[in-house]
């Protein structure tokens, strides 16, 4: 019923942003056009067997991020504003930098040495692509 | 009917334990504190012997606390247990079916005693369960007996459903068709869950909040997510004479030479400062399984008892 998306346990991310990074996916390569209706928590949560809890914590954080609305007493809808698909795309982007970079600030590495493993991975997948 | 608030949220409660204790001559359940809100399923974890059925049993009136406040369903239980019962499913593994009758036969009997039995409902679990009406009691295997017994609990459609260790035993398959259903009932939210088991894969998928018990105490309470961003596992190199800073929520649990690996439990996006000293380089912070973290727990509560 709602195979757009895939649950996994043995993911180690926490599973509501295994569902925030499906819902924004299938946006972003336009599956879910704006306007389109999504599942209400209840109905989401008992097809893909996970807690409402987690299912609503999924929804809010797509609400506060922009990319669906939801009305009073109407259920959520992919929300339609132009530019919605790259800001996703660049969002996505963004949050692996993040990582990477607080990754990097854990295991103690300074800016300079991030930025010339960042230069470094550059070349190598570019070359690995051609 | 009176309807309770849980203090903190405002949202209604479909069952409540306050501060309650029951001693028995070699076990005993302490200040247990539990709430569950209505339109929610609440998971239960404990080891074998913590004091999970124990607790469920006191939930359902059937064994009489010595202190404390049990409510279900907006009803003391001690004063009108007879009343909320109507309303409360409960499944325990001591429970037995008829064995020389058939699933069809318990059908009709528990039909005769609850005016609130779907039959249509109970149709569909008997399909979708892959049970036969006419089969006899005596020749179903765990997993049947298992499904059967739920088929009777649900198709009554309670309000409150209190399930003790319900996939103990079962197969990934039969788990599966028990765990689907389960979420289907809450796809209703005035229905309300409460569901034990020693095994956390079984419940941290479809639990609002996770309580892990041990020997008789609440140890943690939170949902799988809050768990898994909450808790970390630190790997670093230091000398082997290291000794881990006093700081609360952070635990060694194994060194070998110079590689320390510690648990965090109060991770918020970043490890203790204390950590970053010299001679000490952090490999790597990693997140933990929710089977990792009650074991941490449980190992935590237990060395806090002895001191």
């Amino acid at each position: 019923m709602h195979s757009w998306i895939t649950i996994s346990l043995g993911d180690p991310r926490p599973l509501y942003l295994q569902v925030i990074e499906q819902v924004k996916r299938r946006v972003a390569v336009g599956d879910l056009p704006p306007g389109t209706e999504l599942p209400s928590i209840r109905e989401l949560a008992a097809g893909l067997k996970i807690s409402v809890i987690t299912i609503k914590r999924a929804y809010l954080e797509l609400e506060r991020d922009g990319v669906i609305a939801t009305r009073q007493g109407k259920g959520s809808v992919v929300a339609d504003r132009p530019g919605l698909q790259a800001s996703i795309q660049e969002g996505e982007m963004l949050g692996h930098l993040k990582q990477a970079v607080s990754l990097g600030l854990l295991l103690g590495k300074s800016k300079t040495e991030m930025q010339r493993r960042i230069a470094e991975v550059y070349e190598q997948t570019q070359k690995g692509g051609k | 009917m009176t309807t309770e608030l849980d203090s903190s949220t405002g949202t209604e409660l479909a069952a409540s334990m306050i501060d309650v204790s029951k001693s028995y001559k070699h076990f005993k359940l302490e200040n247990i504190h539990l709430s569950v809100q209505r339109g929610t399923v609440a998971g239960l974890i404990g080891p074998n012997g913590a004091g999970k059925s124990t607790t469920m049993r006191i939930l359902m009136g059937l064994v009489q606390p010595d202190t404390g406040t049990v409510t279900a369903l907006g009803k003391s239980i001690s004063s009108s247990e007879a009343a909320a019962k109507q309303d409360i499913g409960y499944f325990s593994d001591d429970m037995q079916l008829y064995k020389p009758e058939s699933i069809g036969w318990h059908m009709q009997f528990v039909r005769s005693l609850y005016p609130t039995w779907d039959e249509a409902y109970a149709t569909q679990l008997l399909d979708r369960f892959g049970l036969i009406s006419h089969q006899i009691a005596k020749g179903l295997s765990h997993g049947q007996r298992v499904k059967a017994m739920l088929l009777l609990i649900l198709a009554r459609r309670p309000k409150l459903l209190i399930l003790d260790e319900p996939t103990n035993g079962l197969d990934p398959v039969a788990k599966h068709e028990i765990l689907t259903e389960l979420m289907r009932v809450v796809e209703d939210d005035s229905r309300t869950i409460l569901y034990s088991s020693h095994n956390t894969q079984d419940v941290e998928q479809i639990s609002d909040s996770i309580t892990f018990i041990d020997r008789g105490r609440v140890i943690a309470s939170s949902n799988r997510d809050e768990f898994l961003e909450k808790w970390k596992r630190i790997k670093l190199h230091a000398p082997e004479t290291w000794k881990a800073p006093d700081v609360e929520g952070l635990r060694l649990e194994s060194c070998h030479r110079n590689l320390h690996v510690l648990s965090f439990s109060q991770f918020r996006d970043q490890v203790p400062t204390q950590l970053h000293e010299p001679g000490v380089v952090i490999e790597a912070v990693d997140t933990m399984t929710l089977e990792e973290i009650f074991v941490s727990s449980v190992m935590r509560g237990r060395e806090g008892s002895q001191s």
